[in-house]
């Protein structure tokens, strides 16, 4: 649905975005995080045609960006919701809504029944003739992505959707994308939010300024150190650290009464641990899986790529 | 049924002109109150004669006022529609809509023009009638107004300082970054109109037909030049990265 080969956008002599290389298929969920400045909004602008490339090749959906002819096309089968929510805000509800109906080439039964069937879906229909300037940021940011989808779009670009949101409207808006996200839509969410980015998305990419890691959000979790078993017992001593090593365990580390291993197959290596410490003589009192986070692995991935 | 988008843009930021009190007070009652002042001048000159009236007030110059306003308030609505968009970001997600960037300039332009002319046509009415009742009243034979000069004024030159001023409107929106900013630039468009009226009222400019439709072919070839320039400038890449 997406595709991209060593899509770049330099501004005079800054690089905005470098040799970008990504696909996103269709029906996926797909979050680019990155600090600020990393070149997420400029990568949406390029798929959106509303800025060009400097270099390499972007196709949305059957279009290749780069000429106007296909830059129309292309914006006839995408939605934004850019971030800033940018509503008419002396206009109501629906004539927010009908008046990009209207850009869409919707004709009059098409707009009144997405228009209707938009507002009714997150809860803004009793609002319908309300001037938006009235709204709450939640409501707003609601009917930005109802603006977004009156035209049936088959993919959509969200530009840090839940930002500046009170967590109520965040989740709302998080449970509105998950519903897009079952209709089978293709999704480009542009997000500071690792929560969020890994409770919505497929995968995940982390740019600055080039594509750092592309991944599921367990992938790119297990990339800076894998899992780990933590195991607490009664009391540690030389001989079952002994039988530990015994089984070539990797990273090995006590903290007192605890030790913590890397695993790569815990189903298969943790019962091996607890039979060597049983054997051994341990007691153990608990046993538990962990792997580092998508923040661990965010933070460590940025550091890694500024250095 | 889907019509033309132009159109489509231009009603939506009519409707949004017509619920911002201050543009619209400013468009509509501006004509009126000049129209209403110079109807008053006019009787009151009248008192003491009819050629008085007609040679001191100086008639066409006060139809060419006008003329000025038609300079002035297209610009007002044309920053605002486009500098007040940008201000207010609702530019993007409107750019990102399969409308041509020649769709939106020409729906912000219709909008910006519309109003302002039927404005300045309104005001110049009302001072016509009111004039025309005033002078038959006192002895005049004939209705002064309309006349041929006037004609001229409101139905060419009016229409084309018009879009003038909206086109210099565009080109001022993308070198500022709010409303005022970009009214004060196209308002420089006001000093060439106000020097033809006080060259009109120093009596170094005639406002003769022949006069006025070759200052009308002047603005018109200005127009021309204008409009491309402006479209050059009106580009969603050049919007979004560009501009202020």
């Amino acid at each position: 649905m997406i595709e991209t080969e060593n899509l770049t956008r330099k501004f005079g002599s800054l690089t905005a975005v470098d040799n970008l290389t990504l696909r996103v298929d269709k029906g996926e969920v797909f979050g680019l995080l990155g600090p600020n400045g990393a070149g997420k909004t400029t990568t949406v602008r390029m798929f959106c045609c509303l800025i060009s490339k400097t270099s390499g090749r972007a196709r949305i959906g059957d279009y290749e960006i780069g000429t106007e002819e296909n830059a129309l096309k292309i914006r006839k089968i995408i939605g934004l919701v850019p971030d800033n929510v940018g509503l008419y805000e002396s206009l109501t509800a629906y004539e927010n809504l009908d008046y990009y109906g209207t850009l869409y080439r919707r004709t009059d039964s098409q707009r009144k029944e997405s228009n209707e069937y938009f507002l009714k879906l997150l809860g803004l229909w009793e609002k319908r003739d309300v001037l938006a300037g009235s709204f709450s940021k939640g409501m707003k940011q609601k009917l930005a992505i109802a603006r977004a989808l009156v035209h049936n779009p088959e993919i959509i670009f969200m530009d840090e959707p839940t930002a500046n949101l009170d967590p109520e409207a965040a989740k709302t808006v998080r449970e509105f994308i998950l519903d897009l996200k079952n209709e089978k839509k293709t999704i480009f969410l542009n997000t500071h939010n690792l929560d969020e980015a890994q409770r919505i998305c497929d995968r995940i990419g982390i740019l600055n300024t080039s594509l750092i890691a592309v991944g599921t959000p367990e992938e790119l979790e297990r990339s800076v150190h894998g899992r780990r078993t933590v195991i607490q017992l009664r009391q540690v001593s030389e001989v079952i650290l002994d039988s530990l090593k015994r089984l070539e365990v990797k990273n090995l580390v006590r903290e007192g009464n605890k030790l913590t291993v890397d695993v790569v197959n815990p189903e298969e290596e943790n019962p091996n641990m607890i039979n060597a410490i049983v054997t051994a003589g341990g007691r153990i009192e608990t046993v538990t899986v962990t792997s580092s986070s998508l923040e661990e692995a965010y933070l460590k991935l940025v550091k890694e790529n500024l250095t | 049924m889907t019509t033309w988008i132009p159109w489509k843009i231009a009603r939506k930021e009519l409707k949004v002109i017509s619920r911002k009190r201050s543009i619209l007070v400013y468009t509509v009652g501006l004509p009126l109150l000049i129209a209403i002042t110079f109807s008053l001048v006019v009787q009151n000159q009248t008192v003491s004669g009819i050629s008085t009236s007609l040679t001191s007030i100086g008639a066409e110059s006060i139809i060419y006022i006008f003329v000025v306003l038609a300079t002035v308030l297209p610009s007002t609505i044309a920053a605002y529609s486009i500098v007040g968009e940008k201000v207010e970001k609702t530019l993007e997600p409107l750019l990102a809509t399969p409308t041509t960037d020649g769709e939106i300039l020409l729906g912000k332009g219709i909008a910006s023009f519309i109003p302002p002319i039927l404005s300045a046509w309104m005001g110049a009415s009302i001072f016509m009638i009111a004039s025309d009742y005033i002078l038959r009243n006192a002895g005049l034979g004939y209705y002064y107004y309309p006349n041929w000069n006037a004609g001229v004024m409101l139905l060419f030159l009016a229409p084309l300082a018009g879009v003038l001023s909206i086109e210099v409107a565009v080109i001022a929106s993308s070198r500022v970054s709010d409303v005022r900013g970009a009214n004060q630039i196209a308002g420089l468009m006001f000093i060439p109109f106000v020097a033809v009226f006080f060259a009109g009222a120093e009596g170094i400019f005639a406002f003769s037909i022949s006069n006025l439709l070759i200052f009308s072919a002047v603005v018109f070839v200005a127009d021309i030049v204008l409009f491309f320039l402006s479209k050059s400038i009106f580009k969603r890449e050049e919007i979004l990265t560009k501009w202020k």
